[in-house]
């Protein structure tokens, strides 16, 4: 249920890589993302999605061409501000789930909560322990992440995409690593976080059900854009 | 808020890294314990061998030196008088009027206590047996203000010499050799030729060879008659100052006021001071040696753990810590480190310089020349906490420039 007011959009998005040899990954990549929508990347492998995704979540800045968030210039802005950003308005799911081993779940989930500093210690224990409780993980809080398997771990790393209730969430292939059942739950909560918050996903998917299921669905090939799919309006479909 | 998270993460890789913790910390103790233990063993080194100086040497001394001949007659503008073979003129060590002068100089507002001294070379003779020496002629209950000689005195007491012109105090070497004891009679004659029997009412043992075999006290004006002199003979002063490493202003300052010659207690001694101040130097270069190896540690250790915790900062980065908090993450492990190690090592080393100064050398030293000294303690723990502090620094920045990005496309 897109709003149609933009909250994110770039202009004429390009990128080199130089090594081994000299070659555009993303050429003009011109695209917005609007509030509420649930939005998913597609295209063959290495056509860049993982790069487009690096880019847009502000830590990868060297590129071309102009990033926007809410309105507001964010190419050129200085590395400090951008942590910030990142810190308050991003949520990032990794390709492979990225945890900190030595922590447990719940602390894993609370760290960008005590950086951004917004609630109190317990206030948002409290918030980490109900979206772990929403993604079936509340008995693993306080396991350490080294002794969860690749699944759980995921769905960690989605509930502390989550812990700040950033405007935007960006996620590379969150469900990956996971069965029907869990690909499930994390689909319906997107979903619901899209339509019922007012936050963007911005998904990565090689899952064409998972695609076809979201609002709408961008493809890359060869690091351009090459279909804008229409918005679908919301859905009922549930990837079985 | 934002402050404890960084601290939080700190403190839980320095619990989860028990191992590396140690080793480092274990560094930066043995590097604090050696620096502050050389350093507590420099210091009582100096302290000991500047006692020593002090048993002898007043701050400053005021004697007549001897001159060198100069022409009688002021040279012309155009010729230059030569004299060949130049000689020693000096008729006698006499100062001129020493009672104003040390008077004068009693009055002065940096001077502690002043001391006037008549010195003559000495044969101490029993039967056939003689020693050679020096006595001095001194108000021995002044001299004791200075010197503490009454420390040393094995036998007798140092007022037994006040108003008794026919006493003598004389050292534990002189009266071994000629197995004399208290109250007996010595002989003793001056260069001069004079001859007196004098009755011993003290005996001193320093544990100075030099003194105790040669060195002898009697009242002013019997030195004087040792050296055919009137009451008015001196031949030196001896002061001290409040503080003897300012010695050398003081000195400068009397020297305008007298003719004679003025003399710290560093001139004097300059071989003994060049001597202290080179093991100084060693002792400090060794020391801070160790430690920057100690430091060393630090630095490996954590490259190290900042190799192996890439992936960490980068999500660290990714959610929004900036290069600044990833700096002062691992400086907090650092200084923890550093705190760590520290602690144990002014432990470690407090407990050597215990040990050491229980170890009893025998002879003049006695027991090891070194104490706790609270300033070197500090010193030690401030130089540990800065070298860890440094050390960590450099890891620090490089795992502030870690990108995120690179890690996770990997
Ligand atoms: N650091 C790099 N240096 C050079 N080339 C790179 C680098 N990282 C990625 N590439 C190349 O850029 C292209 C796009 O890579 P990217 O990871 O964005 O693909 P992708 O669409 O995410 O693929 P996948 O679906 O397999 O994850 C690929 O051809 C890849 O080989
Ligand atoms: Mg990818």
């Amino acid at each position: 249920m897109a709003s149609g007011e933009v909250i994110l959009h770039t202009k004429g998005l390009g990128k080199y890589f130089h090594q081994p040899v000299s070659f555009k990954v993303l050429d003009d990549i011109s695209f917005e993302a609007y509030r509420g929508e649930f939005l998913t990347l597609v295209g063959k492998s290495g056509s860049g999605k993982s790069t487009l995704l690096y880019c847009l979540s502000t830590m990868d800045t060297t590129y071309e061409g102009e990033l926007f968030i809410a309105g507001e210039k964010i190419t050129g802005k200085k590395a400090d501000d951008l942590a910030a950003l990142r810190n308050s308005s991003i949520g990032f799911v990794f390709q492979f789930h990225y945890l900190l081993p030595e922590f447990t779940c719940l602390k894993n989930v609370m760290i960008p909560a005590l950086k951004l500093g917004k609630y109190h210690y317990r206030e948002i224990e409290e918030r980490a322990y109900a979206k772990l409780e929403a993604l079936g993980l509340k008995d693993q809080a306080l396991k350490q992440t080294s002794k969860l398997s690749g699944g759980q771990q995921q769905r960690v790393s989605i509930a502390r995409a989550l812990i700040n209730d950033p405007a935007i969430i960006m996620c590379d292939e969150p469900t990956g690593n996971l069965d029907s059942k869990n690909t499930g739950i994390v689909f319906d909560m997107f979903m619901q976080i899209a339509h019922d918050s007012g936050q963007t996903i911005i998904a990565v998917t090689h899952d064409n059900d998972f695609a076809q299921a979201s609002d709408r669905t961008i493809e890359l090939a060869d690091g351009k854009i090459i279909s804008h799919d229409k918005i679908f309006g919301s859905s009922d479909f549930r990837p079985r | 808020m934002k402050k404890s998270v960084n601290i939080d993460i700190a403190v839980t890789h320095i619990i989860t890294r028990k191992k590396q913790t140690a080793v480092a910390a274990l560094g930066v103790t043995i590097g604090v314990a050696i620096y502050l233990f050389m350093n507590s063993l420099s210091s009582g080194f100096t302290k000991f061998s500047r006692d020593e100086i002090f048993k002898n040497n007043a701050h400053i001394k005021i004697y007549k030196d001897n001159e060198i001949c100069e022409p009688i007659m002021a040279s012309a503008a155009d010729c230059t008088a030569i004299i060949i073979n130049p000689q020693i003129t000096t008729r006698s060590n006499k100062i001129i009027n020493p009672e104003a002068l040390l008077a004068s100089v009693k009055g002065l507002p940096f001077v502690v206590n002043a001391l006037a001294q008549v010195s003559f070379d000495a044969f101490y003779n029993r039967g056939k047996a003689q020693l050679r020496g020096n006595g001095s002629g001194v108000s021995m209950v002044e001299y004791d203000a200075m010197f503490y000689i009454g420390k040393y005195m094995v036998g007798g007491s140092v007022a037994a010499l006040q108003g008794n012109l026919n006493g003598i105090i004389i050292g534990s070497g002189i009266a071994d050799k000629l197995s004399l004891g208290m109250g007996d009679n010595i002989t003793v004659s001056s260069s001069y030729g004079v001859v007196k029997i004098m009755k011993i009412v003290g005996i001193f043992k320093t544990g100075s060879s030099l003194n105790d075999n040669s060195k002898s006290y009697v009242n002013v004006s019997a030195a004087q008659q040792f050296v055919l002199q009137g009451p008015s003979y001196i031949s030196a002063i001896f002061l001290n100052t409040p503080d003897p490493d300012q010695s050398g202003k003081f000195a400068a300052q009397l020297q305008q006021l007298t003719p004679y010659k003025v003399e710290d207690w560093k001139t004097t001694n300059a071989d003994v001071l060049a001597a202290d101040k080179t093991r100084g130097a060693m002792m400090t270069a060794i020391s801070f040696s160790i430690l920057l190896v100690a430091s060393f540690g630090i630095y490996n250790i954590l490259s190290a753990t900042i190799s192996q915790k890439i992936n960490d900062i980068a999500i660290l980065k990714a959610t929004g810590f900036s290069g600044k908090d990833v700096i002062r993450i691992f400086m907090y492990e650092a200084v923890m480190m550093g705190c760590i190690g520290t602690i144990a090592g002014l432990l470690f080393g407090g407990v050597l310089i215990g040990i050491m100064s229980k170890v009893y050398m025998g002879g003049p030293v006695g027991y090891f020349p070194i104490r706790f000294e609270l300033p070197l303690f500090m010193g030690s723990m401030l130089l540990g906490l800065l070298i860890t502090c440094c050390a960590g620094f450099f890891p620090a920045r490089k795992a502030a420039a870690v990108d995120p990005v690179e890690i996770f496309r990997k």
